[in-house]
């Protein structure tokens, strides 16, 4: 891909991150934060290929604990974000647990 | 040149990943599609780490497995023990991995930049390329550095007070020069040295950001860092020509820079200033009319039993929680009040302040978890008309946000930040340690001193297990 489609790509992207973050409630900014952390850590491609790549054992190495680094944020955001969500819940319309349908 | 896109299917894949976690933002928009949203996320994550392990030739696998293996156990772990509480300084924390995880990514690239196809046969690095490189390891390095002073002051660790050096104004905009310049020159000059100099620079740059930024400001920080971590993965995916990367870098940047303007608006600070650091370092130092000790004022002190009796005959009952009543640990009991009052009958709403807690929405989190229902949580805009009609404000753990200075005082520190207008209600309770502390601005408080209020001085749990015990009987 030529720089100006990279860059093309990006912009928009910023412009769509712009309009979809203003979209999201106030009451859920922690989740937001956590999952933004969660899929910033997308940069474990890079630490990948950096793994898997034969040639430089110090790029290797450098590659493994980015792999590492970014999969504790990988699993613990979204894990923390699943947790958090799940404790959201609406007012209790029915009796409670076990309650008659 | 070695290109990495063996066939049209892989970039297309990137691509499928990145409108996954444009999705999971989306699903943000209402706690009710918000778990889906998450579960687009990691499915968008597995779409790019498998696509990515199934293109390359991979040496060593097991390796490469251990590595996720050990990471995901700790991340795991963590996300499951951490306190709802110590949430800021988690989201420091993964905040500073990323970054890292940033500046080893490109420092591999650095060192092998064949794999990365950024290279010719001969190891010579594309211009081009060694200036997003160069940005992404400064990114990287920066949010890292600055993460981890903000996980030390968030977690207490470290004076949240703000450390001002002399000159540091000269010394962090020379230091940012010298990493711009460096990156131009690693341009013409692809030595190690180059590289090695823009990290630490970096690292230290992070680190003088950080330091003189004061506890109150942290949630600005938080979201600022929040979108350091975004372009520091925008420019790495820049480097390595990936859509899922420079996608999702763009949609974290945003919304950290945006959290961060919430945030700025809500304390009505300006960016700059923020930036600049110091707020707070004059509390009790005497600073303006509205603040320190001023002459003593008489001033009303209530017990649980009064608050129990005024609430219990109330109609609209509206709480405002701060951080306080998170130290406290009160929220649950909290909630068991509020369950109480509504069986009285009255009708009992929360109002939030964007900065209530220690980051973005910190306050809902802590609420939800107490298994207060979300449709009963207002933010400020939403109730602020409601308080003329309120018989009852019951504020807990919060101080500055309701501080009438901020629309009257033009000298007041705080002035002009938006709070809510607790002064309209009929009878204001102020659950309150002591008199003698001041919010994190410094600044006395005239709801204190004003007619229709009565303080309850007592630790914040405490004092609503006495008011349960009293709504009880």
């Amino acid at each position: 891909m030529d720089f100006i489609s990279i860059l093309s790509i990006f912009v928009m992207a910023c412009f769509v991150g712009y309009y979809v973050v203003w979209s999201v409630t106030p009451a859920l900014h922690t989740p937001l934060m956590a999952v933004t952390n969660a899929i910033s850590s997308v940069i474990v491609v890079g630490a990948l290929v950096a793994a898997a790549a034969a040639g430089s054992p110090a790029a290797k190495w450098l590659g493994l604990v980015a792999v590492a680094l970014a999969s504790v944020n990988i699993f613990g955001g979204f894990a923390v974000t699943e947790r958090m969500l799940a404790m959201y819940k609406k007012k209790d319309k029915g009796p409670a647990k076990g309650g008659k349908h | 040149m070695a290109h990495l896109a063996v066939t049209p299917w892989v970039p297309f894949a990137y691509l499928v990943a990145g409108v996954c976690f444009i999705l999971a933002l989306r699903g943000l928009s209402s706690p009710a599609t918000s778990r889906a949203g998450n579960r687009y996320g990691m499915f968008g994550m597995t779409i790019a780490v498998v696509t990515t392990l199934v293109t390359h030739e991979i040496a060593s696998l097991p390796e490469i497995i251990g590595a996720i293996a050990v990471g995901g156990v700790i991340g795991f772990i963590t996300a499951r023990k951490i306190k709802m509480t110590d949430m800021p300084q988690l989201v420091a924390a993964f905040h500073s991995l990323v970054g890292l995880a940033a500046v080893l990514v490109g420092l591999a690239a650095y060192l092998n930049p064949i794999a990365f196809g950024i290279a010719g046969a001969d190891g010579v690095i594309e211009p081009q390329s060694r200036v997003e490189m160069g940005l992404g390891i400064a990114i990287g390095a920066i949010t890292f550095s600055g993460s981890i002073i903000a996980f030390l002051k968030l977690a207490g660790k470290m004076s949240g007070s703000p450390i001002l050096l002399p000159g540091r104004h000269v010394i962090n905009l020379g230091t940012l020069i010298a990493i711009l310049g460096l990156v131009g020159y690693f341009t013409q000059d692809q030595s190690q040295w180059v590289i090695v100099t823009i990290t630490v620079l970096s690292f230290l740059i992070g680190f003088l950001l950080i330091v003189p930024i004061g506890g109150a400001d942290m949630p600005v920080v938080v979201s600022m860092l929040n979108s350091y971590s975004g372009w520091a993965a925008a420019a790495m995916g820049f480097t390595l020509h990936n859509t899922a990367m420079i996608i999702t870098g763009a949609l974290v940047g945003s919304s950290g820079a945006i959290l961060s303007y919430i945030m700025c608006k809500a304390m009505n600070r300006g960016f700059l200033s923020v930036i600049a650091g110091g707020f707070g370092a004059d509390a009790g130092a005497g600073g303006g009319a509205g603040g320190a000790p001023k002459e003593q004022r008489p001033w009303k002190r209530g017990s649980a039993e009064d608050a129990a009796f005024i609430m219990k005959e109330a109609e609209n009952v509206i709480i405002i929680p701060g951080y306080g009543m998170a130290v406290a640990q009160a929220q649950h009991v909290l909630r068991e009040m509020g369950d109480q009052l509504k069986k009285h009958g009255v009708n009992v709403k929360y109002a939030i302040h964007p900065v209530a807690g220690r980051m973005p929405g910190h306050m809902n989190v802590l609420l939800a978890e107490a298994n207060v229902p979300y449709d009963e949580v207002f933010e400020l805009e939403d109730i602020n008309g409601e308080f003329a009609q309120a018989d009852v404000a019951f504020i807990i753990g919060a101080n500055d946000v309701v501080n009438p200075a901020a629309r009257t005082d033009k000298s007041s520190p705080i002035y002009g930040m938006p709070v809510f207008d607790v002064d309209k209600a009929k009878t204001v309770f102020f659950i309150k340690r002591s008199m003698g502390g001041v919010g994190y601005a410094g600044v006395d408080n005239d709801v204190f001193y004003m007619d229709q209020t009565m303080m309850l001085l007592a630790d914040a749990k405490k004092m609503v297990e006495e008011i349960n015990k009293a709504l009880a009987d």
